[in-house]
């Protein structure tokens, strides 16, 4: 928690907002159709289902990877889905964050530069996201000696807390995490929940996290299940 | 972050990226090499000789006549007796002769017969006459002229004495030891196989000989060198001489009376007219030396998209990350492009540097074996543009791997597939 102040004076909009929701693959007979998910700002969503069920495909439309082909994608109030996809790209830079299941980094980077391409793609200045990431690793847990290190060399529990300092580094409004828990062992597990929500809470980002392991559920207030995406967003 | 993103990923495929930069800066050194040797070959053979408006040589094929004269290659069929060649520099047309004897050397240098026109009307490159960086033209019988070259290399300085052999072999058995020649000029560097002649005069090589018969020392006479200066050193025969005009408008009519000599089988030929049919007959083997080498360059940047190509599927995670952060496809379109450019651009430099270093390690076996005289400094305009090239077509070749890139970037979306 070192030095991340909290965002408590946003105004209450919700932070992101998917209405009327169509996509399919023109090759496949399946479709994702999500009538309404809202959330507000620091909500947490746990979203569960089976494999094939559309939980990659939902992911990649709130990152805003492919676009709907029906209904909108809002983010903190604003288009994100009818954007151009330029747009859309500079706009998941400095709104979302990605956290995924595993080898999240690039292996011949440092992690500070791991940690620093989201503050690259934001467009923010080098320095001021140096100190903001040297300061969010030592907050994860990774102190100043592997600062330099290449990321190959950290262990899978280091190398996804270097992903979420890199998810956090913009200040997201939105955290997108794939599975991100499932290389990891019951303690590493737990201690990842914990400093995920902590930092994410700590910036009030809203949290979309997708995992098999249902015993996670209880880090969460709401959740949505793939299988019934009409219920939309259901409390925990 | 663009720049090191490329940096460091070329870095941490090593070593494939070594191996491709290995094959293609060979592709590079060729092609400047050959581009090199070719332009350098035909300034240097140019720049061998300048205003000489006729040579003249027993009958024979103009290339023959002209390889042997002046770029001491192979040898002459056969001699012009000293008369004709007397009677012939006596034309009016004619303003002067340079009469050349050759068949000797010194320890794998040709040496020239000669007289002291050689050092007053002998041109090269453009109008260029002959300057002594030490010493003076031959005055005596035994005194002899070193080209540039041969001083440096067997470190002769005036006053040095020298011995000639019988024949252009480096290495001979029949060697003149009782008349040594005494070194009185060293020529200054000409950047042409004058560099790597031995002058002396007609009479010297007259008196080397004037004990010998077909080759070979006559069996119980003996001449020594003192005793030879009693002689008559008229020379009997020369090899060629070279021939300048009056006025060129008559250097036809005086080629043809020449050729049409009476008294003697005669060709004169015109030095330029013999060299351009020389690079005429050259041109077909350059043209398809180029061919191969730019085949050669073809091969390597096809290998170096062909090796990127293959490693984008190991690098879909990679792209995957960089798509998560922002990255739009385009810039990872152009990432594979500098990565490549990148990697053409170290072939470059690493083929620069091994091309000056191998021309400055072959300079000197180029010019003893084969008379090139080679500016070991190969970068001109040309390279410039061979170098323009070079990136153009990598950057061309490299939208394979990089729009493969693009569009997995657009297809993948955040799957990371294993």
């Amino acid at each position: 928690m070192t030095g991340i102040k909290p965002v408590t004076d946003k105004p209450k909009i919700p932070a992101i907002e998917l209405k009327n929701v169509v996509f399919y693959y023109q090759t496949a007979a399946w479709q994702l159709s999500l009538p309404e998910l809202t959330l507000q700002q620091g909500q947490h969503l746990f979203i569960q289902g089976a494999s094939g069920s559309g939980k990659t495909t939902l992911l990649n439309l709130l990152a805003g990877i492919i676009t709907p082909k029906q209904g909108e994608i809002k983010l903190g109030g604003e288009p994100f889905s009818s954007l151009s996809p330029a747009k859309r790209d500079t706009m998941r830079a400095r709104k979302i964050g990605v956290v995924f299941q595993q080898l999240n980094l690039i292996s011949y980077l440092s992690v500070l530069d791991n940690v620093l391409l989201s503050g690259h793609f934001a467009g923010n200045a080098r320095q001021q996201s140096e100190q903001r990431a040297i300061t969010l690793l030592q907050s994860l847990g990774l102190g100043a000696e592997l600062v330099k290190q290449q990321a190959a060399a950290l262990s899978v529990g280091q190398q996804q807390r270097v992903a979420i300092a890199r998810a956090l580094l913009t200040q997201p409004a939105l955290l997108i995490a794939d599975e991100p828990t499932s290389a990891l062992d019951a303690d590493n597990r737990d201690s990842f929940m914990q400093v995920l929500l902590e930092q994410a809470n700590a910036c009030q980002t809203t949290v979309i996290f997708v995992s098999h392991d249902a015993g996670l559920r209880r880090y969460f207030s709401w959740q949505l299940n793939m299988g019934n995406l009409a219920q939309g967003a259901q409390p925990c | 972050m663009l720049i090191k993103l490329a940096r460091q990923s070329l870095w941490n495929r090593r070593g494939t990226a070594m191996m491709t930069l290995f094959s293609l800066t060979i592709s590079l050194v060729l092609l400047f090499g050959i581009d090199h040797l070719r332009k350098e070959a035909r300034q240097s053979f140019t720049s061998t000789i300048s205003g000489t408006d006729l040579i003249v040589g027993a009958r024979s094929g103009q290339l023959n006549l002209l390889l042997y004269s002046v770029f001491r290659i192979g040898n002459a069929t056969a001699n012009v007796s000293w008369d004709t060649y007397q009677r012939i520099s006596k034309h009016p047309q004619i303003s002067w002769t340079i009469p050349m004897a050759l068949g000797d050397s010194h320890r794998g240098y040709r040496v020239l017969g000669t007289n002291g026109d050689y050092f007053s009307h002998y041109r090269y490159a453009n109008q260029q006459s002959l300057q002594f960086s030490e010493g003076q033209p031959f005055n005596g019988v035994y005194d002899t002229v070193l080209g540039a070259e041969v001083a440096r290399k067997l470190g002769y300085k005036l006053g040095d004495q020298i011995t000639l052999a019988h024949g252009v072999g480096a290495v001979s058995f029949s060697e003149h030891k009782d008349k040594p020649f005494t070194v009185t000029g060293i020529l200054a560097p000409t950047g042409t196989p004058l560099d790597q002649t031995v002058h002396v005069s007609l009479e010297g090589i007259e008196a080397i000989h004037i004990d010998w018969q077909q080759g070979a020392p006559m069996p119980g006479r003996r001449i020594n060198a003192e005793q030879a200066l009693q002689l008559d050193l008229t020379p009997k025969a020369i090899t060629a001489f070279m021939v300048g005009l009056e006025s060129r408008m008559a250097t036809f009519v005086v080629q043809r009376q020449i050729n049409e000599f009476r008294g003697e089988a005669l060709s004169a030929i015109l030095p330029g007219v013999a060299l351009a049919e020389l690079w005429q007959m050259l041109s077909m083997v350059e043209n398809l030396l180029l061919l191969i080498t730019l085949l050669v360059l073809v091969a390597g940047l096809v290998g170096m998209m062909t090796t990127l190509l293959a490693s984008m599927k190991e690098r879909q995670r990679e792209m995957a990350i960089l798509r998560a952060v922002g990255a739009h496809p385009w810039y990872l379109f152009v990432l594979i492009q500098l990565e490549v450019l990148l990697l053409t651009a170290l072939a470059l430099l690493a083929a620069a540097v091994s091309l000056v270093v191998t021309l400055w390690a072959l300079q000197d076996t180029l010019a003893s074996n084969y008379g090139l005289f080679i500016n070991i400094n190969p970068f001109s305009l040309q390279s410039l543009y061979w170098a323009g090239a070079v990136l153009i077509i990598s950057a061309l070749l490299a939208c394979i791997p990089a729009s493969t890139a693009y569009r997995r970037a657009l297809n993948d979306g955040l799957a990371i597939r294993l």
